[in-house]
């Protein structure tokens, strides 16, 4: 199976990202594909490289990086909801790009499933 | 960083674009409307839904100046305006649907004439069928 993610909420006010994380996590260890993340509305706050959680506390920004480099997941930051909130080339963590809703619509009509995290 | 190219070329789905939000107050309403309009590019079929508080993103005589906000409810003009260029275009296989849910609507003292487009009114169940039948469906 191939599974499109669409993250809608940062990762610190909201489960949306943790839940589409460990998701993400469970369908590549099954062995599914996951050839595309796309980070849209406050979902973009994923991609904040300036982001500095607690020592103590799950770092979402540095997980979803390192997933992207271990299994090439195509991490795609929205370009309009990013620029609103700050995300842009000089403030993209490693591992994610930024582009356009075009590639959100690919992935919904390339993938077997499109999952929604958000509200 | 590993872009993805995905093989979309003859591949048509319909995505069903669920809006549940009023249009102010949160982001969700606007930024669903920007994906509905880059979707249009791909000539996919979609439904446009309106339900619970989404009922009033299209709602006649949006005045937001007292907010501070954009009025965006114009945009939906053109969402009109592709429906109306994919049910004349013959060549064009893209089937458009702007569906207002029923009882969300009658819950919030609304008919259709308070609609800045024309839509189909469709009961819950009846909504159920076009989720149920819709390969995407995206939501905010």
């Amino acid at each position: 199976m191939k599974f499109g993610i669409l993250i809608n909420e940062g990762p610190f006010t909201h489960q949306a990202s943790d839940s589409a994380y460990h998701f993400t996590k469970a369908a590549l260890e099954k062995g599914h594909e996951v050839p595309r993340v796309f980070f849209y509305y406050d979902g973009v706050n994923n991609a904040n490289k300036f982001s500095a959680p607690q020592a103590d506390d799950r770092n979402l920004v540095k997980l979803w990086g390192e997933m992207a480099s271990q299994h090439n997941v195509d991490l795609v930051v929205c370009v309009a909801a990013g620029m609103r909130r700050g995300i842009t080339e000089d403030s993209l963590a490693e591992g994610f790009r930024i582009s356009g809703l075009g590639q959100l619509v690919e992935a919904g009509i390339g993938c077997d499933r499109l999952m929604m995290f958000g509200d | 960083m590993a872009e993805y190219v995905f093989e979309t070329e003859g591949v048509k789905k319909t995505f069903t674009f669920l809006n549940r939000k009023a249009p102010y107050g949160t982001i969700y309403a606007l930024e669903v409307l920007e994906t509905v309009l880059i979707s249009a590019a791909f000539e996919q079929h979609a439904n446009i839904v309106f339900v619970d508080d989404g009922v009033y993103q299209i709602k006649k005589d949006q005045d937001t100046a007292a907010i501070n906000m954009k009025n965006f409810s114009p945009t939906y003009g053109i969402i009109e305006m592709e429906k109306e260029d994919a049910d004349e275009d013959e060549d064009m296989d893209m089937v458009w649907r702007i569906i207002v849910e029923k009882e969300s609507m009658e819950a919030r003292g609304l008919s259709p004439d308070d609609f800045k487009v024309e839509v189909e009114v469709l009961s819950s169940a009846e909504l159920a069928d076009v989720l149920e039948q819709s390969d995407v469906v995206i939501g905010g």
